[in-house]
């Protein structure tokens, strides 16, 4: 009986344990805690080009991460990207003409999209358009402009 | 050459014959599946030795393999200077790959060979038709809460290992080599996926956690009534449980990850 009792102990300690170590896994080591990003208010910025730019990418504002990418999409009518974001319900005095650029974290890290504040005395709202966006730079742009001028100077 | 022929003409319908046997096997233990979750008691037991006893070696090369891991990768990523990347490097092999594939592959020695040798014992001692002689189902007694408890250890073991061989990682990249651990583990957060990552690995590990303890039992349940083939049964057990894991691994990734 003893022994039977101490079997089950330490099976409901394994069990326990597999169970704690996927808990870890969900939590500390994924995006899963991300998820429950809690709801706010969602803004729409149009990009020429987004680069490596995906849904769940952070956008963050003097570096501090104020929300998230939720989608993006083609406007069918004037051909570019069409981002959705969407904005922490604390960070509800964003000027309405912010505008929005798309950098990336380190030479090739991740892409973000970076906030930098106007100073219009109204806020972004739910549904509103940021008007002022500057494109990714495409590196292989960049190196291609930069081949070309020195071609040129020669 | 007729003799040739012959031989190989037998070998390939033993081949078959023991396939066919194998499936047939796998469909009486999944009948005997649901009788043994009343009987809960007895997967308990199970439990404790497929699972349990299974934790020090899972823990100990999970450790290792994580520390491994992180020396090795930051020797590469250090030339790129992205060792901030070592937590994500880290994570993602083990959750996807190595966790489930390395557990599995100590399952199979530590776990399946003992289920085959139980087995196989089992019935050259003739305990299994003395049961079925006091009509008791083999298959429901011993089989099923066998097969019950490995599927349920196998994922929790991959997850033990993933988790101990993250921290292992972490051990040798902060502690050792002196990555920022705040990069460590936020890089790893941003990098690792729940439903892409982490569960595509929990799935993988229910997978062979099926695959080796079908195997285990059935060679065990085939096995030769004789010391001998008890030997070579166990043998076979982890052979074949190694050729099912890597080959499954391979489609299973293929699935999950290759975009195909």
């Amino acid at each position: 009986m003893n022994s039977k009792r101490s079997t089950e102990i330490l099976v409901g300690l394994f069990v326990a344990a597999g169970i704690a170590a996927l808990f870890v896994l969900a939590m500390k080591v994924s995006n899963l805690g991300d998820f429950t990003d809690e709801k706010g208010y969602e803004v729409v910025a149009h990009f020429q080009n987004i680069g490596g730019l995906k849904a769940r990418s952070p956008v963050t504002m003097a570096g501090v991460r104020v929300g998230r990418v939720t989608s993006i999409s083609l406007d069918p009518d004037s051909y570019d990207a069409k981002v959705t974001i969407n904005i922490y319900p604390q960070y509800d005095n964003i000027p309405i003409d912010t505008s929005a650029s798309i950098f990336t974290a380190g030479l090739l890290g991740e892409q973000y999209i970076s906030l930098s504040p106007g100073a219009d005395d109204f806020f972004l709202q739910d549904g509103d358009i940021i008007d002022l966006t500057q494109p990714a730079v495409v590196l292989e742009q960049v190196i291609g402009q930069f081949l070309y001028s020195t071609a040129e100077g020669e | 050459m007729i003799e040739l022929l012959r031989s190989l003409g037998g070998w390939g319908i033993n081949t078959f014959q023991r396939l066919g046997r194998g499936h047939i096997f796998l469909m009486q233990m999944l009948a005997g599946v649901p009788s043994s979750v009343f009987r809960f008691s007895l997967v308990i037991q199970q439990l404790f030795y497929v699972g349990v006893l299974s934790i020090l070696i899972i823990l100990i090369s999970g450790l290792f393999v994580g520390m491994v891991l992180g020396l090795q990768g930051y020797n590469t990523l250090v030339d790129f200077g992205a060792e901030e990347s070592l937590g994500v490097l880290v994570s993602l092999s083990l959750v996807r790959e190595l966790g489930p594939v390395v557990s599995a592959l100590l399952f199979a020695g530590r776990a399946g060979s003992a289920l085959t040798a139980e087995i196989g014992l089992m019935k050259s001692t003739e305990q299994l038709s003395g049961m079925e002689m006091m009509a008791v189902d083999p298959m429901r007694r011993i089989i099923a809460p066998r097969f019950l408890a490995g599927l349920i250890s196998m994922p929790l073991l991959a997850a033990i290992f993933s988790a101990v061989g993250i921290l292992g990682g972490f051990l040798v990249g902060h502690g050792l080599l002196g990555v920022d651990d705040g990069a460590f583990w936020s890089q790893m957060q941003a990098k690792t996926d729940w439903y892409e990552d982490i569960l595509n690995g929990v799935v993988k590990s229910i997978v062979f956690g099926f695959v080796v303890t079908w195997i285990a039992l059935f060679e065990g349940y085939d096995a030769s009534p004789t010391s001998e083939g008890v030997g070579r049964a166990t043998t076979r057990t982890v052979v074949h449980s190694a050729f099912a894991i890597l080959g499954l691994d391979f489609v299973l990734t293929a699935l999950m990850f290759g975009d195909i």
